[in-house]
């Protein structure tokens, strides 16, 4: 067996190991306790509280009169709807282009749980932190209640009324949307605007990918965009696109990568991923060779890429400058090795990049393979010129009446400002935004649109395939479906959902012969939420040709920019902006700098150097950000893996009228986003010059928080060759002395050892397939009510959440060997390792708990009793994977957190619950379950159907979430279970200890056999020998 | 006589009945019309369509709500049968003498149209009135009667106690006249005798009531005892803190349980219809009593509509829902799920719920502390049989001579309730 000798850090503290942190990093609580000591001589909080003990007893004793409860039944009972019974309802997730199709789980009439719909080819059962988030912003009090007229509250027959008027008066009248993906929409749509006699539509995307399509269009003729297909790519080839976190369809890529990288014993095969990047991106941080470059390469990257693949197959290559890029060679030969079965993608959002990526895929054969533009996708159709037209023709007054369909370009267009600055010049402008943000304000009238879960719809994100909305709630306000509000607009007696289902009966009805009723069909699809019309695939002609893209990248890229560049992307929590005002994506701690609530720039460890920052827990200084006339003070964040000369700004924040989260939080980076060329360039190459301002920044980070005390051995890798020459490799197996020989930790216990005669729930963990999404950390956070604290309290390391993605950078060099350790944390190797309650069957937890709060059960699982705790928080200390959290607050009903724990304050936000779990109060200690809930209601279910428990039938929240199955939640003593034969569980017994087969599985912190009911698999890099 | 009724103990004392009583249909021909099937299946079939349609107004031998029905097809048609079931208004109003008849007898009181019940339904169901359910009555008494000998099997009534008790007390009175008497005939008799000083002193001293109670032993034990009784009245006063047993709030509507459940045998999953899917067992909603007060006006047969019924109306008619006042509050920290405890562990609604059926208005019965719950698991036995659930369970537990309680299987355990 060879041991790991690698030296893993979560942050350049501990690198470092700063002596601050070194102390801090011993304390669970490292901030002082919040006890005052009366220093002005004055009694303190603590006297005070023993003065007002007794008679604050007394007077509780003497209110104790129950207050009289009511229990209201329905009128008339829906017959579906059983109060404590959830209902499931198939829908559609679609903002912009970001798609999933989805389960929504209702409570009594309340939508409270979004899921992946496994039926959908697109998606399965994976979603995203948006997806799952996105449940909340239904609740969301500062949604418009009315329309609006000229800023004041109006009702909709006004409206309408002015609408019409000003509309017939307008003259030329734009439609502004993002990307439509329902084809009843676009009908509605072109209805309406021929009816005001020719409205031109136009779509653009916060989130650019207007140069894949504008590329397609050249090269075949098509302005759409490729089916891409990553699990049948031996080796995948990225050039900045971040196709596990944010870019086009990241659920689904994300499952697709997960299949190819899934490896046993068996099948000791993974596809190998390289990726050449300036920020260390999701993706970039799941590559097997990471290379950073700068965006002022990347061009020239790309076409040195395309040279060397030209030459091999003979074909004529390009001028070009020649760059140095380490690994692209090597990225070549095994493209070029494995033609037909290799995928190469750029998040580029210049024409002429992609035009060489397309050419690239015809040189490998790909096209047609892995990426596929037969079955064209359309999840962005944004048309970055027409839309710099649209605000050019603005400003010159060309424009009569502009109708913003749900969108909000004020905001996330590059040119916002200039656009907010001529809607007042347009005769009529509306918009149909749902809530008072940066353009709804701007315009006169605002029809507010109902909530995508009140709303009937469809979508038809690829072609052939078709999902269906349906409402799971009446709408909470006067609001009105925009489809709704275009008939009206146009005249049309009919509603939406009427003309949908006439839609989908002349079009997609009268195309299939499966089914002759269309009530039946329609039932079926609205049932499944998705259709697949298997149509042939189109047929495209024509190869890529080149040469004049590569002729302008060769001007407009180049090799040695001494200038500072800025790259400008996406958080996965955050996205384009649009959820900015959910407090659960706004506290998700960002997968590779785990910071929350905040934006921020980053920037490699070089540059710190040289300009004398040095960043300690957070504790950062603001920098100027110039670009051309525009600057912004934005804190630093030091980002190993950036590359030099480069630094990151995310898009998103900076919202001015988002609500009550969002507002103030974070800078805005779409100002600073040029579109100077034709196209929305994220990669700011000239112009920029940062200087550090003396202002001192907190950034909350989660990052630095829970240690491991220094013991090592919680991260196990290898690399594949080593994994095929034996399975063991990057195991650490801990053997203990006893009695003459050394065994395994688990042969030495103190304890007896539990019994499980009916279930032993595990959970088995695969770090190949867990690309750190973060899906699951909100996914729980729905589930189990667990409370948004707010960015002081992470600061004060008071963040509630019960699964974290722990982060760990990795190095090659010894631990003493500081200059070595500086060279590699400028591109570190990156392993996510989701950590929760690990269920210990020798739980150190439970034997310190001074009142039996915290025990175990006779199905493995440590329980954890709320209203027994007194909150000496000894458990919580002695937690060796500090995973328990303890409430330094009242977080629900309490005004000082209203604004960021809104599901827990306000009436509206509180119909998200989840009813089956208890909201905590202060003083608790809580921590993950194991979804208890959920094992309860499918004991029960199987219990009334006088069964056994079938496998699968319970899971946790975070295993639901998960879009590459990197989780597996199963019985452990059922020998049919899934995790029982991915375990490979030695023979069936009701101990708690159960002796494996599956080489990779493994427990933390083996050696203090605490004997976890969670294991972990080790991670498996596809690198050659020579270069691990 | 108490009627106990819920979701299990009727099937199950109907099963053990059935075969008697099907064993005594065939001995038995009594007049029932000829063309009315006998067969099992039907009778079976036609019990089904009679309880869900027909159970409220009717009973089979009794007049009740409607007419008592058994030899209805004696006394008319099959065919008439039919069709006043299924429209007895048309029939009405068609003149038919017999249906005007028994209209007028029944204060003009309509029965709801069953249009959608089949031929073979209808059939099954006059099958189940001429031969359903003929000694159910008898059983059930002889049933009840072994069910609460059982109950009160542990001993002698409350009010032989206290007889008891009162003659115990008489006796002692009677003990300590007769001591008394003996006492002083004994100092009598000693004073005639020729004693020492000494000892007619010690025979004839006073009891010093002053000196006790000034001495330090009395003192203590009053002390001690006031300490005890304030400690245990406090003490007690603590733990009935958020204890509402004996709740017994007036509702918006004066619903009688003893009238719907007691005397008119609705069964209790009728109206509370989550109690064997859910979590809640459903408070029912106004349109569950609108399947019967759309013809039941008023209670004992009086003319117009009671103004408590007319509440349900008003309730409908203005799409207000009726706002109950909520008896058995669990705090939220604790799960309590009524199907895990009626559909899967057979409870019955009175274990927890009292004698339902003899409230007039609802109190809450059982203290619904922890440690009442607690109580019961551990001494319930898993309701197993006919459960694969609890298969591997049985039979790791064959072993111990003890039967499987929900202790033995983790009902004890904190977040089996608690999450």
């Amino acid at each position: 067996m060879k041991e790991n000798n690698k030296t893993y850090w979560k942050g350049l503290e501990q690198l470092t190991n700063d002596p601050e942190f070194v102390k801090n990093a011993d304390r669970e609580f490292p901030e002082h306790l919040p006890s005052s000591n009366g220093e002005n001589g004055g009694p303190s909080r603590r006297d005070f509280l023993k003065l007002m003990g007794f008679s604050l007893a007394a007077a509780s004793l003497a209110a104790c009169e129950a207050p009289v409860r009511k229990a209201i039944p329905y009128v008339n009972k829906p017959v579906d709807i059983n109060p404590s019974i959830p209902n499931y309802y198939a829908s559609t997730f679609a903002f912009g282009g970001d798609y999933a199709s989805i389960v929504v789980k209702t409570r009594e009439g309340r939508p409270i749980k979004i899921d992946g719909n496994e039926l959908s080819p697109i998606n399965g059962k994976g979603v995203s932190a948006i997806v799952e988030a996105s449940v909340l912003s239904l609740y969301d009090k500062e949604r418009l209640a009315a329309p609006y007229v000229n800023g004041e509250k109006s009702d909709w027959a006004t409206l309408d009324a002015q609408v019409k008027s000003k509309l017939a008066a307008a003259g030329s009248v734009k439609i502004i949307t993002n990307t439509i993906l329902s084809p009843s929409t676009e009908k509605a749509l072109s209805q309406f605007a021929e009816t005001i006699g020719g409205a031109e539509v136009i779509t653009y995307d916060p989130v650019s990918s207007y140069g894949i399509t504008k590329a397609a269009e050249t090269s075949y003729g098509a302005a759409v965009l490729p089916t891409y297909k990553f699990d049948q790519a031996k080796v995948i080839v990225s050039f900045g696109a971040d196709f596990l976190g944010t870019w086009i369809s990241p659920i689904e890529f994300a499952r697709q990568y997960a299949k190819g990288r899934k490896i046993s014993k068996e099948k000791p095969e993974m596809s190998r991923h390289f990726q050449f990047e300036s920020n260390l991106s999701l993706t970039g941080s799941n590559a097997d060779y990471r290379t950073p470059i700068k965006a002022s390469v990347s061009g020239l990257a790309v076409l040195s890429l395309y040279n060397a693949l030209a030459k091999k197959a003979g074909a004529a290559s390009f001028n070009a400058a020649a760059v140095e890029v380490a690994h692209l060679d090597k990225a070549a030969n095994e493209l070029w090795a494995n033609r037909g079965a290799s995928i190469v993608v750029s998040g580029s959002n210049d024409p002429n990049v992609q035009i060489v990526i397309n050419a690239i895929n015809d040189l490998l054969g790909n096209n047609g393979v892995t990426v596929d533009f037969s079955t064209p996708s359309f999840f962005r159709k944004g048309d970055d010129a027409k839309m710099n037209q649209f605000v050019a023709d603005l400003n010159a007054g060309r424009v009569g009446g502009v109708l913003f369909f749900n969108c909000n370009p004020v905001y996330d267009f590059a040119k916002g400002a200039e656009l907010a600055a001529g809607i007042a010049k347009a005769k009529v402008s509306i918009a149909t935004n749902s809530t008072m943000d940066e353009t709804a304000s701007a315009v006169q009238l605002v029809a507010p649109d109902n909530h995508f879960l009140e709303s009937w719809n469809d979508f038809n994100p690829r072609k052939g395939e078709y999902s269906l909305a349906q409402p799971t709630i009446s709408p909470l306000f006067d609001t009105r479906q925009a489809q709704e509000s275009l008939l009206v607009w146009a005249g049309s007696e009919s509603n939406y959902y009427d003309f949908l289902q006439e839609n989908w009966n002349s079009t997609i009805f009268a195309s299939q012969s499966e089914l002759s009723d269309f009530q039946q069909f329609w039932d079926q699809s609205l049932f499944n939420g998705v259709y697949s019309d298997n149509s042939e695939p189109t047929s495209i002609s024509g190869v890529a040709d080149a040469s004049a893209a590569a002729a302008a990248i060769s001007r407009t890229y180049k090799a040695d920019n001494a200038a500072t560049e800025l790259v400008i992307y996406t958080k996965i929590g955050i996205g384009n902006g649009t959820f900015a005002n959910n407090p659960w994506l706004q506290e998700m701690s960002d997968p590779i700098s785990k910071a929350t609530w905040d934006n921020y720039l980053t920037v490699s460890q070089k540059w710190a150097n040289e300009n004398g920052l040095k960043m300690f827990e957070g504790a950062t200084q603001k920098a100027k950000l110039t670009i051309g006339d525009k600057s912004i003070i934005v804190p630093v964040l030091v980002q190993p893996g950036q590359a030099i000369g480069t630094v990151g700004l995310a898009l998103g924040y900076g919202r001015t009228k988002a609500g009550r989260v969002a507002n103030g939080v974070g800078v805005n980076a779409y100002e600073l986003l040029d579109s100077s060329k034709g196209f929305v360039n994220f990669d700011i190459t000239e112009g920029v010059s940062i200087e550090l301002t003396s202002d001192k920044y907190k950034i909350a980070q989660t990052q630095t928080h829970q240690t491991y005390m220094g013991r090592d051995f919680v991260v196990q890798e290898s690399i594949l060759p080593e994994y095929k020459e034996d399975a063991f490799a990057g195991r650490y197996q801990p053997k203990i002395y006893k009695e003459g020989e050394f065994v395994k930790p688990s042969k030495i216990s103190l304890w007896k050892g539990h019994q499980y005669s009916q279930h032993h729930w595990g959970l088995a963990i695969d770090m190949n397939s867990c690309i750190g999404c973060g899906a699951c950390t909100v996914a729980c956070q729905v589930e189990n009510n667990v409370a948004v604290v707010g960015k002081q309290e992470v600061l004060n390391r008071r963040e509630m959440a019960w699964i974290r993605i722990d982060r760990y950078y990795s190095s090659d060099a010894e631990v003493g060997d500081n200059d070595g350790l500086e060279i590699a944390s400028e591109n570190p190797e990156v392993v996510f390792q989701p950590m929760m309650c690990q269920h210990c069957n020798n739980a150190p937890c439970e034997t310190v708990c001074p009142v039996a709060a915290t025990t175990h059960s006779s199905e493995g699982l440590n329980q954890m009793t709320y209203n027994r705790c007194i909150g000496t928080r000894y458990c919580a200390n002695n937690c060796p994977y500090k995973v328990r959290r303890f409430n330094w607050f009242k977080y629900h009903d309490n005004k000082d957190f209203s604004t960021v724990n809104v599901a827990q304050n306000d009436d509206l936000g509180k119909m998200v619950l989840n009813p089956d779990v208890t909201v905590r109060s202060r003083g608790v200690i809580e921590k993950c379950s194991m979804c208890v809930q959920r094992i309860q209601a499918g004991k029960l279910t199987a219990k009334r159907e006088a069964r056994k428990v079938q496998d699968g039938e319970i899971t946790t929240a975070c295993a639901t979430a998960c879009p590459t199955d990197a989780i597996v939640f199963g019985d452990m003593n059922d020998t049919g279970s899934k995790i029982y034969a991915t375990l490979k569980i030695q023979e069936e017994t009701l101990s708690a200890t159960k002796e494996v087969n599956e080489e990779r599985a493994y427990h933390v912190l083996e050696e203090v056999n605490v004997n976890p009911n969670v294991w972990y698999f080790t991670k498996i890099r596809n690198k050659d020998k020579s270069e691990a | 006589m108490s009627i106990k009724r819920s979701l299990l103990s009727v099937p199950l004392r109907l099963s053990t009945l059935a075969m008697v009583f099907f064993l005594m249909l065939g001995a038995q021909a009594f007049g029932a019309n000829p063309d009315v099937s006998d067969s099992e299946e039907a009778i079976a079939a036609g019990k089904s369509v009679f309880n869900a349609n027909c159970k409220s107004c009717h009973k089979l031998d009794q007049k009740y709500t409607g007419p008592a029905l058994r030899g209805v097809t004696d006394r008319r048609s099959i065919e008439w049968a039919k069709s006043f079931i299924k429209n007895s208004q048309a029939v009405i109003a068609s003149g038919d003498p017999q249906a005007n008849a028994i209209y007028k007898e029944f204060g003009n009181l309509a029965m709801p149209a069953h249009e959608f019940l089949s031929d073979t339904e209808l059939e099954s169901l006059l099958s189940y009135i001429e031969y359903g359910d003929k000694e159910a009555a008898v059983a059930e008494g002889g049933g009840e009667g072994s069910t609460e000998q059982t109950a009160g099997g542990s001993g002698v009534p409350n009010e032989y106690l206290t007889i008891i008790l009162a003659v115990l007390v008489v006796v002692l009175l009677l003990i300590l006249i007769v001591l008394g008497l003996i006492i002083s005939v004994l100092t009598k008799y000693l004073n005639n005798q020729n004693l020492e000083e000494d000892d007619k002193e010690f025979i004839n001293q006073k009891f010093d009531v002053k000196k006790i109670l000034r001495s330090d032993a009395f003192v203590i034990i009053i002390t001690a005892l006031v300490i005890a009784l304030v400690a245990k009245t406090a003490i007690d006063g603590l733990y009935s803190v958020g204890v509402q047993q004996g709740y017994q709030p007036k509702q918006p509507i004066a619903f009688s349980h003893q009238l719907h459940a007691g005397q008119y045998e609705i069964q209790c999953q009728y109206c509370h219809t989550g109690v064997e899917i859910g979590k809640s067992a459903n408070i029912p909603s106004a349109n569950i009593c609108m399947n019967c007060h759309t013809h039941i006006q008023n209670v004992g047969g009086k003319e117009g509509v009671s103004s408590e019924i007319q509440k349900i109306y008003n309730a409908v008619d203005n799409n207000q829902p009726i706002e109950w006042v909520r008896i058995h509050n669990l705090p939220d920290l604790a799960y309590f799920n009524h199907s895990q405890h009626v559909a899967v562990g057979g409870i019955e609604c009175q274990t927890c719920h009292g004698p339902i059926e003899e409230m007039e208005v609802v109190y809450q019965h059982s203290s619904l502390t922890m440690g009442w719950c607690i109580d019961c698991h551990r001494q319930t036995d898993i309701n197993a049989v006919g459960n694969e659930y609890y298969d591997k369970l049985v039979q790791l537990h064959s072993d111990s001579k003890n039967s499987l309680k929900v202790k033995d299987i983790g009902g004890l355990e904190c977040a089996k309730c608690h999450y």
